[in-house]
């Protein structure tokens, strides 16, 4: 009889095994189809010119240069808000905040916002710095918006990267008598700050694909120069790839594509930062 | 030697929350000795120990009652500051906490943290903390490698040179040994009896045989109380207590 | 090397051992002068130096058994510790002895002894010869040292015979003679003890560098 269980088991686990091994493989082939049908159709198009054009109403002629200079000022006024002002709230949570209700009653918050649909801090955004603060279409109501989106995923890591170091390293350093500043300073952010890097750039590889917040704050599809200060309109490649998906002629389609995998490129990129970071991060410190 | 105490202890009561967990404790510890605490797991002694250098306070539900003397300060007056004390009274954890930084960083961290800023003199205390803590024919050629690539009974030695070199007068040790093998043991007991020349030394240790080895004397805590106190030699060959018989004797409960 | 604290008690026992060694053999050389020169003064003092043998023993013995409550030594350690305890029993049993003849030397009260002293220097020398080398032996921890100190005891048990048939003969010959013999025999016989101690601690040598409890003299006395 236990034989007969036994054999059954095997057969189970072999079931299992392989409706796992069919889901993973859905997942790829579905994301590989994806990936082959944009490149098939977009790779052709990116040159040079490409690059450097203004978007154009002649598909053959428009080319991508202010929505991926708006893309570049975007992330980097994105991560100089929000890397501060994240790391900033993570520690005073982790290290100082005395452990009370009201502490308590913004760290659920933290965690609630980091689930709130995209949209509702487009429209924040659209209220409070468009209107209220008086930056209209900008960059900086743009930067300031992402901002917003990202801070609960960068203060939550910050926290965790926080968590994460030893308690005997604290022990360590405030046994030589040192201060509690001197102790984060010194001891604790550098173990704690690959992790938190980490972290950063992978919230800011999601701001970079957010296209909702940024067309309800206003964004303009169409834009014929570059930017010169953080109060100029602007365009980044979501935006683009959105305007040139709705149009009918099959030439924009193609630039989609191609815009996409530029896109795609610059996210890799920085996920393959976010890895170095981490690989680095796990090598240098065992306990 | 003149035998005077570096703690004067008396009426100590301690608990974390509603649970007491040490009882009217009262004690006098000598200078230039070694004193070792041992008794059953959870029985007080860690903390205790800790109480020393008021690394409880990071406990939010740790209270404390009664009186800590150390060499005529009250350690747990309203106006003294925690920082001050932990600089005179250093302590070595169970598991070997090297700073993931060099050798000599983590030694010059508590110098740094206190505005010694000059290479030479850092040079000179790196050498001699090292020195003492029998480490630096180990690692002279390696100062700035990583702490962490070193073996653990290194690396503890290590932690109690980066005690030594912000000159405290005090040491506590909260079972050095219990992640060492025994001939890093024995590396650090031999440390131990070293150090008493120029510190005084308390240590908690789940071993009492390694009480029995190194100390001068010994205090025997079980469910909160001092239950004895006395001379080594006495409590090992003569104790006075029941209970502490039937404990270094193996005959417990 | 580690745990230097407890090498150095282990050495510092040795050391004290050998003193209290020297202690007994100076007692049992004395005791024998004072007889031979009917030196009751110094006898007296033998009998008084008793006590303080006998405090080094206890002194000994404590610090002993505090190095195994303390140290917890195995192995050899913990042989020449419990060698040690033997050793320094048979010490303080030959400084008894040679109290012993001190107390004779006492009782004859500066009468004239019945024989010059021919035979009992000669057992005195073989068996404060013995005990030297058998301490000798204890601190080079040689085994065969021990085991030929064991066959001289045979040397020092013929002698013994010799005393006794001579005193036997003294007695028969002239019963006024009884008491001073008599004083002689046990002097005699106190010698023989003391060889027979320095035996055990050959034994005692021979189990700390091996391991095993055995008898190394067996002869058939």
């Amino acid at each position: 009889m236990s034989k007969g269980v036994l054999s059954k088991n095997k057969r189970n686990s072999k079931v299992f095994k392989i409706l796992s091994l069919t889901a993973v493989f859905i997942g790829f082939i579905a994301l590989g189809i994806m990936l082959v049908d944009i490149f098939i159709d977009g790779a052709g198009r990116i040159s040079w010119d490409f690059l450097s054009n203004f978007p154009s109403r002649r598909p053959g002629r428009a080319g991508i240069l202010s929505a991926l200079v708006g893309t570049l000022w975007m992330m980097s006024l994105t991560a100089a808000f929000s890397f501060p002002l994240g790391l900033g709230a993570g520690i005073y949570l982790e290290e100082y905040a005395r452990k009370n209700w009201f502490t308590k009653l913004v760290e659920i918050n933290i965690s609630n916002l980091a689930g709130v649909p995209s949209i509702i801090y487009g429209l924040l955004g659209l209220g409070i710095f468009v209107r209220v603060c008086g930056f209209e279409r900008s960059l900086l109501s743009g930067a300031l918006t992402l901002t917003l989106l990202i801070l609960p995923i960068i203060i939550t890591t910050t926290r965790e990267s926080l968590k994460a170091v030893p308690k005997s390293l604290r022990e360590a350093s405030y046994a030589l008598g040192a201060t509690q500043w001197q102790t984060v300073y010194s001891q604790i952010l550098p173990v704690a700050m690959p992790g938190i890097l980490t972290g950063t750039i992978l919230a800011l590889s999601r701001a970079i694909g957010e296209t909702a917040p940024l067309i309800a704050i206003g964004a303009l599809t169409y834009i014929a120069f570059l930017p010169h200060g953080v109060f100029d309109p602007f365009t980044v490649l979501p935006i683009q790839v959105f305007n040139w998906i709705s149009r009918p002629q099959h030439g924009f389609a193609i630039n989609a594509a191609a815009a996409i995998i530029i896109l795609l490129l610059i996210t890799l990129m920085m996920n393959s930062v976010a890895i170095y970071l981490r690989r680095k991060f796990q090598r240098r410190v065992k306990w | 030697m003149v035998e005077n105490n570096v703690f004067d202890i008396s009426a100590l009561n301690v608990w974390y929350g509603e649970k007491q967990v040490l009882k009217d404790i009262n004690i006098e510890i000598k200078a230039n000795c070694v004193t070792a605490l041992i008794g059953p797991s959870g029985c007080g002694k860690s903390t205790f120990l800790r109480c020393l250098n008021r690394m409880n306070d990071f406990i939010p539900e740790f209270h404390l009652e009664g009186k800590i003397i150390n060499n005529g300060t009250d350690l747990y007056a309203q106006k003294i500051d925690p920082i001050e004390i932990r600089r005179d009274i250093g302590m070595v954890f169970q598991k070997p906490n090297p700073f993931p930084k060099s050798v000599y960083k983590n030694i010059t961290f508590g110098l740094n943290i206190f505005g010694v800023k000059d290479t030479e003199k850092l040079d000179k205390i790196v050498e001699d903390s090292l020195r003492k803590a029998a480490l630096w024919d180990e690692v002279k050629d390696d100062l700035n490698r990583s702490a962490l690539s070193f073996s653990g009974g290194q690396q503890q030695r290590l932690c109690i040179a980066r005690a030594i070199a912000v000159n405290p007068k005090v040491i506590l040790f909260d079972e050095p040994c219990s992640a060492l093998d025994p001939i890093a043991t024995g590396k650090i007991e031999d440390l131990i009896t070293e150090l008493k020349k120029d510190y005084t030394v308390v240590i908690v240790t789940h071993n009492m045989q390694q009480a029995a080895r190194i100390s001068d004397f010994t205090g025997f805590f079980m469910l909160g109380e001092l239950a004895e106190f006395d001379k080594t030699k006495k409590i090992f060959t003569d104790p006075s207590n029941k209970v502490t018989e039937d404990y270094i004797t193996g005959r417990f409960g | 090397m580690t745990r230097k604290a407890y090498h150095k008690e282990l050495r510092e026992l040795e050391k004290k051992l050998l003193n209290m060694g020297a202690m007994a053999v100076k007692a049992v050389e004395g005791s024998v002068e004072a007889l031979s020169n009917n030196d009751i003064k110094a006898a007296k003092n033998i009998i008084l130096n008793d006590h303080f043998i006998n405090k080094e023993r206890f002194d000994i013995e404590e610090e002993c058994l505090l190095v195994i409550a303390t140290q917890q030594p195995v192995a050899t350690d913990l042989r020449s510790l419990a060698a040690i305890l033997s050793v320094i029993t048979d010490l303080e049993r030959i400084a008894d002895h040679a109290e012993g003849i001190a107390k004779i030397c006492v009782m004859n009260n500066m009468k004239p002894l019945v024989k010059p002293l021919i035979d009992i220097p000669k057992m005195t020398e073989k068996a404060v010869n013995m005990l030297q080398e058998c301490l000798t032996a204890f601190v080079e921890r040689d085994i065969e040292a021990a085991k030929m100190i064991c066959d001289e005891d045979d040397v020092v048990d013929d002698l013994y015979n010799q005393v006794y048939k001579e005193c036997i003969m003294l007695m028969i010959d002239n019963p006024k003679v009884i008491e001073g013999a008599t004083f002689l025999l046990w002097v005699a016989h106190n010698l023989e003890r003391i060889a027979d101690r320095v035996t055990n601690i050959a034994e005692r040598v021979a189990f700390m560098v091996n391991g095993k409890m055995e008898e190394l003299n067996t002869s058939n006395y």
